[in-house]
């Protein structure tokens, strides 16, 4: 029979670094050490441990990347314990990448970006920005506004110091919730200091994060001018089978797994507000 | 009935004592009767039915009913009292906001009994003197109602009503009934014949859990099978006695409170008589512990929670091997 | 295509002849209320109820299938394939909104990327389909322009009691009744349209007969949002009797059997009634039983039609009307729905 979609292939988790006191970044490759597959930004892929659960994760490394995949995942739930406590040299089922991605040889082509992210959501767009700047000629200026509840819950934080925050015509503002020992920087939530950092509404904006911070941040960019159709997030459902079947992730006549996870927000705004 | 019925339950919201009624609504044809909650005088003239397929027991959803703003009204036939006394037995339901109509029931029929006659197309059904006249597609029919009535109400346990604000129609009595022949022949079947007996009724099971989900014993907010924690949770039979553990689990949650009202097999695609099993228990516990009927009282205790050292009960069922 | 026919009587012997060459699957009696299909063995008869309780689906896509086994030994996993290759089978006497509801699975499984295990059941099956002689009064395939007198497939046979008679309509089915050719003579046109023309007269007569769905597929939210959905929910028990007895209902989960380092990882059919189903770390977007009751009827009557040049994912066949134990189905929603547009 032919390869079927429900079955996955195995890899093997090569490193494993910790962000925060509960996110983890895994480099997975396959068993030949090789890179298991191509993706866009913005795709997902699914992770199993056979007997523990599958479940389904952004690809945080960019396509650019030649040598391997990485997956930063915050642990939450009975399989992501499990991945938290894992070792490297671990063999994992995998299977992907699922989803459209981003637009990034389409509609953010040529343009100036925003990324907004809170807390774990700067998972789905750590592969997308790192994206842009390997192809920095084929983008416009980048702003990334990012916040989390502490310093310490920062993800890439390193990442940010030593490459975001140095690379030409890009502008990173970082925030945290609260007051913190040995942070000089902003303080506040991410959808309030979205509207002091002097933001263009003509920049193509990507959202990621806690529901509610993607409410007010949503707002917070009208206000500025942007419209729906320029501001894009990705989705959060659900999922088994990742290939529109299984019929549990849908936003309306749309499959999460298969149509998304990337809406842009004039057309999330014509699906029934169930998410 | 069915307008003395409407009549009271109009009266009763007009006079301020409930501002809803819990009833049952008129389907597309005359056996496809759904529970419903009616808020107005129009709604009760139009849509309310009571007839003899209004054999939902409406207790269940007084859960969370009660927990509305307002009283609200329900109707019980005999049997459904059992269930909404133990209910209130279990803290259940809050008796301050329900108004209990009780009302008279002749037993109710099962369309299901007719299409096993090989009736089908029907378009109405009425009731004369105990005749069913059946009007269908194919020409008319009458089947005697015992003959079209649920196993349930053949074996009627009870025509009286053991818990109500107000009757309509006649308090009866509780009844001799047959209800225990299946499970003596169950017991005095062989271990393999009973076992092959469940194993082909339970075969069937398509775990749809309709039986659980309808049952006025099974209020659990989390149940056990939907918990992937508990070592119960799974949605498929991992094999051929997978589906028995279902049911019979099921059955040890519901013993002694139990009523025996005959849900779990009404609402079961398969018909499997799912009833044989909390009867059962019923019958253990009669035998082994004096009379007992879960629901015949409000505050009653079940004999599995109140062990004293005079219980002289060493039941077959816990002897290796099962029932001699 | 050419019409053959055998003498009612001989119909076993027709069995014989199927199941020599394949497994042959006929809808036989399980008890006195239930049919059901099962492998033909000599001797069983077909049943002469409407329909079985279980729609034909499972013969495509089963209510459980393995998928692959797993072995977990320390850091290392092996992975095993555990499908399995159909066999040729052939369904004998389903009826036209069973053969229907195989276009509407289809759409789901084999579109890319396609469901190998359903794929290979569907290769290998052989359909053949029987009119409807006495259609109930819960039938309304006719709503979604199918015709229980000509019930499609492979084959699509009728019998007026006295013949039964055969139509190949497809390679599969002309193959079919070339390895049974022996027990077949020619077939009149004549006497089929004759059946063909009672039963149309009987379906006219059904009380459904006048049901249509509406085209909702630019109305999704409007539809989403209608005041209807309360009422029409509110007493939905959240059981997965409407879902699992339908034809075209086919969620599924994906779930582990674990014993020791051995894990079996199978496919079974899942409800969008069931409140677990959406259920996330951070809960669920369904939060009561009016979301999850909503997105099973949107899902037939809207979202699969926008995805599907409007072709309904219901086909009538009354399976609901009749199982659901509060007795409320998709025709008390399509008439609901109707009366507010």
């Amino acid at each position: 029979m032919e390869q079927e979609a429900l079955i996955p292939k195995l890899g093997v988790v090569t490193e494993i670094r910790r962000e925060t006191p509960d996110v983890k970044t895994f480099r997975v490759v396959g068993v030949d050490g090789k890179k298991m597959f191509e993706h866009i930004p913005g795709q997902c892929a699914m992770l199993s441990i056979p007997g523990v659960g599958e479940g389904m994760f952004s690809i945080t490394s960019s396509p650019t990347v030649e040598d391997y995949q990485e997956f930063s995942i915050k642990k939450c739930g009975c399989l992501t314990s499990w991945l938290h406590a894992m070792e490297p040299g671990q063999q994992i089922c995998v299977r992907g990448p699922y989803g459209n991605g981003f637009p990034v040889e389409g509609e953010f082509r040529g343009k100036n970006l925003v990324f907004i992210a809170g807390g774990i959501g700067l998972a789905p767009l750590h592969s997308v920005i790192n994206y842009c700047l390997a192809h920095r000629e084929n983008y416009g200026h980048i702003n990334v506004v990012y916040g989390s509840r502490s310093k310490d819950d920062l993800v890439d934080y390193q990442e940010i110091l030593d490459s975001w925050q140095n690379a030409p015509d890009m502008d990173v503002f970082l925030t945290i919730d609260r007051e913190q020992e040995g942070w000089d920087g902003h303080v506040g939530f991410v959808p309030n200091y979205v509207q002091e950092v002097g933001l263009d509404p003509t920049e193509t904006a990507v959202i990621c994060g806690p529901p509610v911070m993607i409410h007010f941040t949503l707002e917070g960019l009208k206000n500025l001018g942007f419209q729906e159709p320029q501001i894009f997030t990705t989705m959060e459902m659900r999922m088994k089978c990742g290939v529109g079947k299984c019929g549990r992730c849908n936003i309306g006549d749309k499959y999460v797994c298969k149509d998304g996870p990337v809406f842009s927000f004039d057309k999330l705004g014509e699906l029934p507000p169930e998410y | 009935m069915q307008e003395e019925l409407i009549k009271r339950a109009v009266e009763l919201m007009e006079d301020g004592t409930v501002n809803r009624v819990l009833g049952w609504q008129k389907g597309q044809f005359v056996y496809d009767i759904t529970p419903a909650v009616f808020t107005s005088a129009d709604e009760l003239k139009e849509n309310f039915v009571y007839n003899d397929f209004c054999g939902d027991n409406l207790s269940k959803y007084l859960k969370d009913e009660t927990e509305k703003e307002g009283k609200v009204l329900v109707f019980l036939k005999p049997c459904d009292t059992y269930s909404f006394n133990q209910l209130l037995t279990e803290y259940k339901i809050h008796r301050e906001n329900v108004y209990a109509i009780g009302i008279e029931c002749y037993g109710k029929a099962d369309v299901e009994l007719l299409r096993r006659k090989g009736i089908d197309g029907i378009l109405d059904v009425k009731n004369e003197n105990g005749t069913l006249k059946i009007a269908t597609i194919y020409g008319d029919e009458e089947v005697p109602m015992m003959e079209a009535m649920a196993e349930r109400c053949v074996n009627c346990k009870s025509k009286k009503h053991v818990a109500y604000d107000e009757l309509i129609g006649e308090d009866g009595e509780v009844l001799d009934s047959n209800r225990f022949d299946m499970v003596e022949k169950l017991e005095q079947m062989s271990a393999q014949e009973r076992f092959d007996f469940w194993q082909g009724e339970l075969s069937r099971c398509i775990r749809c859990n309709a039986c659980r989900n309808v049952c006025p014993a099974c209020t659990c907010e989390k149940c056990v099978f939907d918990n992937p924690d508990s070592g119960l949770y799974n949605k498929a039979a991992a094999d051929s006695f997978e589906e028995k553990m279902f049911h019979i689990i099921r059955a040890y949650h519901v013993a002694g409170r139990c009523t025996d009202c005959g849900e779990c097999s009404r609402v079961c695609p398969e018909h499997i008589p799912l009833h044989l099993l909390n009867r059962k228990f019923i019958k253990d516990y009669n035998e082994l512990y004096g009379s007992f009927m879960a629901g015949a009282e409000v505050g009653q205790v079940s004999p599995m929670v109140d062990f004293t050292m005079d219980n002289d009960a060493e039941p077959s069922i816990v002897q290796k091997g099962g029932a001699e | 295509m050419a019409i053959y026919k055998l003498p009612y009587s001989d119909l076993n012997q027709l069995f014989a002849a199927i199941a020599a060459n394949e497994k042959l699957y006929l809808p036989v009696d399980i008890s006195e209320d239930e049919a059901a299909f099962r492998l033909w063995k000599e001797g069983d008869q077909m049943t002469k109820k409407l329909n079985t309780l279980r729609s034909a689906k499972d013969f495509f896509f089963p209510q459980v299938q393995p998928l692959a086994k797993f072995r977990r030994q320390g850091q290392t996993i092996e992975i095993m394939d555990d499908r399995t290759e159909s066999e040729d089978f052939v369904i004998f006497g389903a009826r036209a909104c069973d053969v229907r509801s195989f276009d509407v699975l289809d759409r789901v499984f084999l579109e890319e990327p396609v469901d190998t295990q359903y794929q290979t059941r569907r290769q290998h099956s052989t359909v053949v389909s029987l009119a409807c002689g006495r259609p109930g009064e819960t039938c309304f395939c006719g709503s979604f322009g199918i015709d229980a007198a000509k019930a499609g497939g492979d084959v699509q046979a009728w019998h007026d009691g006295d013949n039964f008679y055969l139509e190949p309509l497809t390679d599969k089915g002309v193959k079919l009744i070339d390895s049974v050719s022996s027990l077949l003579t020619a077939g009149d046109q004549e006497a089929v349209d004759q059946v063909v023309e009672k039963i149309h007269t009987i379906l006219a007569r059904l009380p459904l007969a006048g049901l249509k769905p509406q085209d909702l597929r630019d109305k999704e939210l409007e539809t989403f949002n209608s005041p209807k959905w309360d009422e029409l929910s509110s007493h939905c028990i959240g059981c997965g009797s409407c879902t699992f007895v339908c034809p075209t209902c086919q969620c599924f989960d994906i779930e582990d059997f674990k014993n020791g380092e051995n894990v079996e990882r199978y496919r079974c059919w899942d409800s969008c009634m069931y409140n677990e189903f959406t259920m996330m770390a951070a809960g669920t977007p369904r939060k009561t039983q009016k979301e999850r009751f909503r997105q099973r009827f949107m899902h037939k009557l809207v979202y699969y039609p926008i995805k599907n040049d409007g072709m309904y994912s219901c086909v009538g066949c009354g399976r609901c009307l009749r199982k659901c134990p509060i007795q409320m189905n998709i025709v008390k929603v399509m008439k609901a729905l109707e009366e507010e547009a």
